[in-house]
């Protein structure tokens, strides 16, 4: 990987879809930005470095004493290997950041995914105070208005509709610019982003679905096939 | 064969397919995509769909043999193909897709069930249309030529 001589941009690209990974990777490399795409919310989180407390402990409740002795002993030599591995991952990663600055100065994401959904990845953005000032973009095939709100409520700086256009990736260069200018004057901006949402000109009016989500997503079941699903260039 | 014989007929076979409402815009959004730098993006991304839809369809199929069929599973499925259809401007597929959802929302099994053969049919005439028109782009590369770019 060349070392850029010009500072690019760097956009973190979440999506369960491999379609939509490799549209929205070109979307983003068309218009000059450095792309890492995951394909998913665990992924990402682990990326940016926030722990996920769902991941750490599925108990498992028997009411034999013996059983119970297997699985803490199985834990235990899991956290060991896990707590191995992330010292590892930690120490790669400090190297690679003496090397090379790893910035991540937006992230965008699908809502609907398996297991930690956009909406989840943005609450734990938005959460961490190291992460927070990173602009989040939700992108979602559904336009159901409470889904809409409750993630501009929740801090996301823009909303696209599916399927997301080079019209739409030239919104982005805003909130990136305005976070690093906050950043420089320490902070006294109070404003929420504007909501902004766009349309792709060719999406069918009769969308009639009933907007019954809450943030929830219907079932997923894509099975996880693609090959490396990390990819930075 | 004679290049501007390839390209007139590669430029009338892809008009066609907008005519017909195989594709919409959003094919056009990703031709735009397209340069010297990536020259097989769209390929690759109707490939991936091709694969993708494929599987998917064979998975409602299977799911609707079934003696107890899980209709919430079925409408998974057909929420992906109809974001996978909608990202590469597949519009028939797409359309069948939101016609199986609205049916299912409004608890029409039948109207559901009618949805699945027009879905693989729908999926059988794209992928058709697509690899003959990826066919003649070949040629016409081959043949020294530049692929007509649509104005939409």
């Amino acid at each position: 990987m060349a070392i850029e001589t010009q500072p690019q941009f760097h956009v973190l690209a979440v999506d369960d879809s491999v379609l939509d990974r490799k549209l929205i990777e070109r979307l983003l490399k068309t218009s000059s930005y450095q792309v890492t795409t995951l394909d998913s919310g665990t992924k990402a989180l682990e990326f940016l470095g926030i722990q996920d407390e769902n991941s750490e402990n599925a108990v498992s409740v028997s009411p034999h004493h013996q059983v119970n002795l297997y699985i803490s002993f199985f834990r235990k030599k899991t956290q060991i290997v896990l707590l191995f591995c992330n010292l590892m991952v930690l120490i790669g990663f400090t190297i690679l950041c003496c090397f090379q600055e790893v910035e991540v100065n937006l992230i965008i994401t699908d809502y609907c995914m398996p297991g930690i959904t956009g909406y989840d990845l943005l609450k734990k953005v938005k959460e961490s105070s190291s992460l927070r000032d990173i602009p989040v973009v939700i992108m979602s095939s559904e336009n159901i208005p409470s889904r809409i709100s409750r993630c501009m409520e929740e801090g996301a700086d823009e909303f696209f509709l599916k399927p997301v256009q080079l019209s739409d990736v030239s919104r982005l260069k805003p909130h990136i610019l305005k976070k690093s200018v906050k950043c420089q004057d320490e902070n006294q901006n109070q404003n929420k982003s504007v909501t902004t949402i766009s349309s792709p000109t060719n999406n069918v009016s009769g969308n009639k679905r009933k907007a019954t989500d809450e943030g929830i997503c219907s079932e997923r079941i894509r099975p996880r096939y693609s090959a490396g699903p990390v990819t930075i260039v | 064969m004679d290049v501007s014989m390839l390209q007139r007929t590669y430029t009338d076979l892809l008009t066609s397919l907008f005519r017909e409402g195989i594709l919409n815009q959003q094919f056009i959004e990703l031709q735009q995509l397209q340069d010297e730098n990536n020259p097989g993006f769209v390929n690759e991304v109707v490939s991936l769909f091709f694969e993708d839809a494929g599987r998917l369809i064979t998975e409602l199929i299977s799911n609707f043999n079934q003696q107890a069929v899980d209709y919430k599973k079925v409408d998974a499925y057909v929420h992906q193909l109809k974001g996978s259809s909608a990202s590469i401007g597949a519009e028939k597929i797409r359309s069948v897709c939101q016609t199986f959802r609205e049916y299912y929302d409004k608890n029409d099994i039948q109207g559901c069930y009618n949805c699945i053969q027009p879905l693989k049919q729908e999926f059988m005439t794209f992928k058709s249309k697509l690899e003959a028109l990826f066919a003649l782009e070949q040629q016409i590369v081959a043949a020294g030529g530049s692929i007509p770019m649509m104005r939409h």
